[in-house]
């Protein structure tokens, strides 16, 4: 279960001021369910994430994942998120196998383990015939499966995805996307960040609608078509965006 | 703190490093291979050079005088010289190397000895020119010859004795044993060595271990692991230090190697000349015990620029970005220890307290045999406490989001 109580994130910046990258952000989501994180370039999806992997603290607010406080306890946190996001690259000079077993190890798990797991991941990712292979001579569908075994290896109980399948070609963003369906089935708990709607409507059980910083909106996909009087998601999208941004207008 | 969280990073930065051709080449190329280019290299350049200069005839002319014609005859006679007519323009000739040096006699300097008169002798030569110095220290070396031959004819047709002029003669003995000799001959220059080496080994696993991997993506999956920011700054930080001692330890076992392989092959060429022909080798004249006290001491320096290397790369957010912080330190960490090469620079209380310098000052004594132990403890001290200080600021860095996504 992951949830976020008023998650708030302010970047100070020497030329632009005080950025409110995340601004009182509330959701919650359970196992089993996919949760999207719809937003324009630079609405603060990435942000959002961070901090519920721990990798950013909020500047107030509080966030629980599994049942660990994302401030007081941001390693057992982590112990129990799985983060795939295109800023977490692998390294180019160890092996597919080398780089599972790696952070397999980072999560303390045992040698006997480690082997079972990464026997059992290449099997699943049908990794064989390039897991011995070093990082960097991959293709990118390859560093892709890579990148999910080493999200997977130490079976997390929620899964962070951030645009994975930014700058991906069609087959291997579907092949990412049925990935993230299987999570949902095998109880997972998913947060799924993207800008593509046609992404939202295939995966997502609900979606939250960020724009600079703030959650507009929440609800099944369908829901919130209908909310809008919309039968394309994208057209509720903008008319929720621009319903803020005159809001905005009229408060200036 | 999870030692095995620590030795998981230590050893996959070590094995990753080992595979990356830049690290190798910073790391065991260089510190293995600097000591014997500089040793048989430099040092076979330097005497092949002196001795093809002091092979060659030098060309001189004799001016200035109205009949110079005798001394251009003795200075003929003695072989040594290949004199020649001076021309108009001999200044311009000894400017292009055209006339090694010449040398001015005044009219009737011949009849002047004889007769008892003073007279006046000038050489003019090309200073800082090898062959040029060479052939004015001959000229000057034939006519002291002559002055002491004049003194000892005109002392002889008076009766009077030679100790009149000479009465007593003033020798030189080294008493210090060859390994001091050695020690204040290249006491500067071995431990300059040293810590020039100990920081290009830490400098590029630092700049790869932190900017490398931001720049990479690799930093942000690594901060995804549970593993505390802390460790994982000592598993990198352990790596940088790798590179630098190993870099260090590399660059002693070449020294030792090239000081064998330097006595067996250069007997009597760079190695007598180095040390100031006292008997001695230059490399096996370096006290060993010595040598192992520069070692002791380095170390806490080692750490002391790993971890100064590590946080201002830290800062940067590309390799390219880390390299233009790092590289301006090397001038930082060249100037100490150079001045610390200079001689009649002794360490002081001051002194002791100036990172590098300190360092620098203290293994030049140790290497002559002379082992301040106050000094010693001191340096010892304040370099771990620079060392533990940086090592704190990096783990501080680390921990700040500004720092570590610094975009």
């Amino acid at each position: 279960m992951v949830e976020a109580r008023e998650l708030t994130k302010v970047f100070r910046d020497k030329k632009r001021g005080e950025i409110r990258a995340a601004d009182a952000v509330s959701f919650r989501t359970e196992p089993g369910r996919i949760y999207g994180v719809l937003g324009a370039n630079g609405a603060g999806k990435t942000t959002i994430l961070r901090m519920l992997a721990t990798l950013l603290q909020p500047t107030s607010g509080a966030a629980s994942v599994a049942g660990f406080d994302v401030v007081r306890e941001p390693e057992r946190v982590r112990a129990q998120v799985g983060f795939l996001a295109a800023s977490t690259a692998l390294y180019g000079r160890l092996t597919a196998r080398e780089t599972i077993a790696y952070f397999g190890r980072l999560n303390g798990l045992s040698d006997a383990a480690i082997r079972e797991r990464v026997a059992r991941l290449a099997e699943e990712l049908e990794m064989h015939e390039f897991l011995d292979r070093r990082c960097e001579k991959l293709s990118t569908g390859m560093k892709q499966k890579t990148s999910i075994a080493r999200m997977l290896v130490h079976d997390p109980a929620v899964m962070i995805f951030d645009e994975p399948t930014l700058g991906l070609d069609v087959m291997t963003a579907r092949a990412i996307v049925r990935f993230v369906r299987d999570c949902r089935a095998r109880g997972k708990t998913v947060i799924y960040s993207t800008h593509i709607m046609s992404e939202v409507e295939k995966l997502c059980d609900t979606v939250g609608i960020v724009h600079r910083g703030k959650l507009l909106a929440e609800g099944a996909p369908a829901e919130l078509r209908a909310r809008w009087g919309e039968n394309d998601l994208e057209e509720a999208f903008v008319k929720i965006v621009a319903a803020d941004e005159n809001e905005k207008g009229g408060a200036t | 703190m999870n030692r095995g969280s620590i030795s998981t990073i230590y050893l996959k930065e070590l094995k990753d490093s080992l595979r990356d051709r830049r690290t190798l080449i910073s790391m065991i190329v260089i510190p293995t291979f600097v000591m014997p280019v500089l040793i048989f290299g430099v040092g076979k350049i330097m005497t092949k050079t002196f001795a093809k200069a002091r092979a060659e005839t030098p060309t001189v002319a004799v001016v200035g005088g109205a009949e110079p014609s005798a001394v251009a005859e003795q200075l003929r006679e003695s072989g040594k010289f290949n004199v020649v007519e001076p021309g108009e323009d001999w200044r311009t000739a000894i400017s292009d190397k055209r006339l090694r040096a010449a040398v001015e006699v005044p009219a009737g300097f011949e009849a002047g000895l004889r007769e008892g008169r003073h007279g006046r002798v000038v050489i003019y030569h090309y200073e800082g020119e090898l062959k040029s110095g060479l052939a004015a220290g001959e000229l000057d070396k034939f006519f002291r010859e002559l002055r002491e031959r004049t003194v000892t004819e005109r002392l002889e047709e008076r009766a009077l004795p030679a100790t009149l002029v000479r009465p007593f003669d003033i020798v030189r003995e080294n008493v210090a044993p060859p390994e001091k000799v050695g020690g204040n001959l290249f006491g500067g220059l071995v431990p300059y060595l040293i810590i020039i080496l100990c920081f290009t080994g830490a400098m590029y696993p630092a700049l790869d271990l932190t900017a490398g991997e931001k720049e990479r993506g690799t930093m942000e999956t690594l901060l995804c692991s549970p593993v505390a920011r802390a460790d994982i700054v000592l598993g990198k930080f352990l790596m940088v230090l790798t590179g630098s001692v190993g870099a260090m330890a590399l660059s002693l076992v070449s020294l030792a190697l090239t000081a064998a392989a330097a006595g067996m092959l250069l007997p009597g060429g760079v190695a007598e000349q180095g040390a100031g022909g006292s008997g001695g080798g230059l490399i096996p004249t370096i006290d060993p015990l010595g040598l192992l006290g520069v070692v002791a001491m380095v170390l806490p320096a080692a750490v002391f620029f790993s971890a100064v290397i590590f946080t201002i790369a830290l800062f940067a957010k590309s390799y390219k970005e880390a390299q233009s912080y790092v590289a301006p330190m090397m001038i930082v960490v060249m100037m100490p220890a150079m001045v610390g090469m200079l001689p009649g620079i002794d360490l002081n209380l001051q002194l002791a307290l100036v990172p590098i310098l300190n360092l620098s000052l203290v293994c030049k004594e140790m290497l002559s045999g002379v082992w301040n132990w106050h000094y010693i403890a001191l340096i010892l001290g304040s370099t771990a406490a620079y060392a533990a200080g940086a090592l704190a600021l990096a783990v501080k860095m680390f921990k700040r989001e500004g720092v570590i996504f610094r975009m």
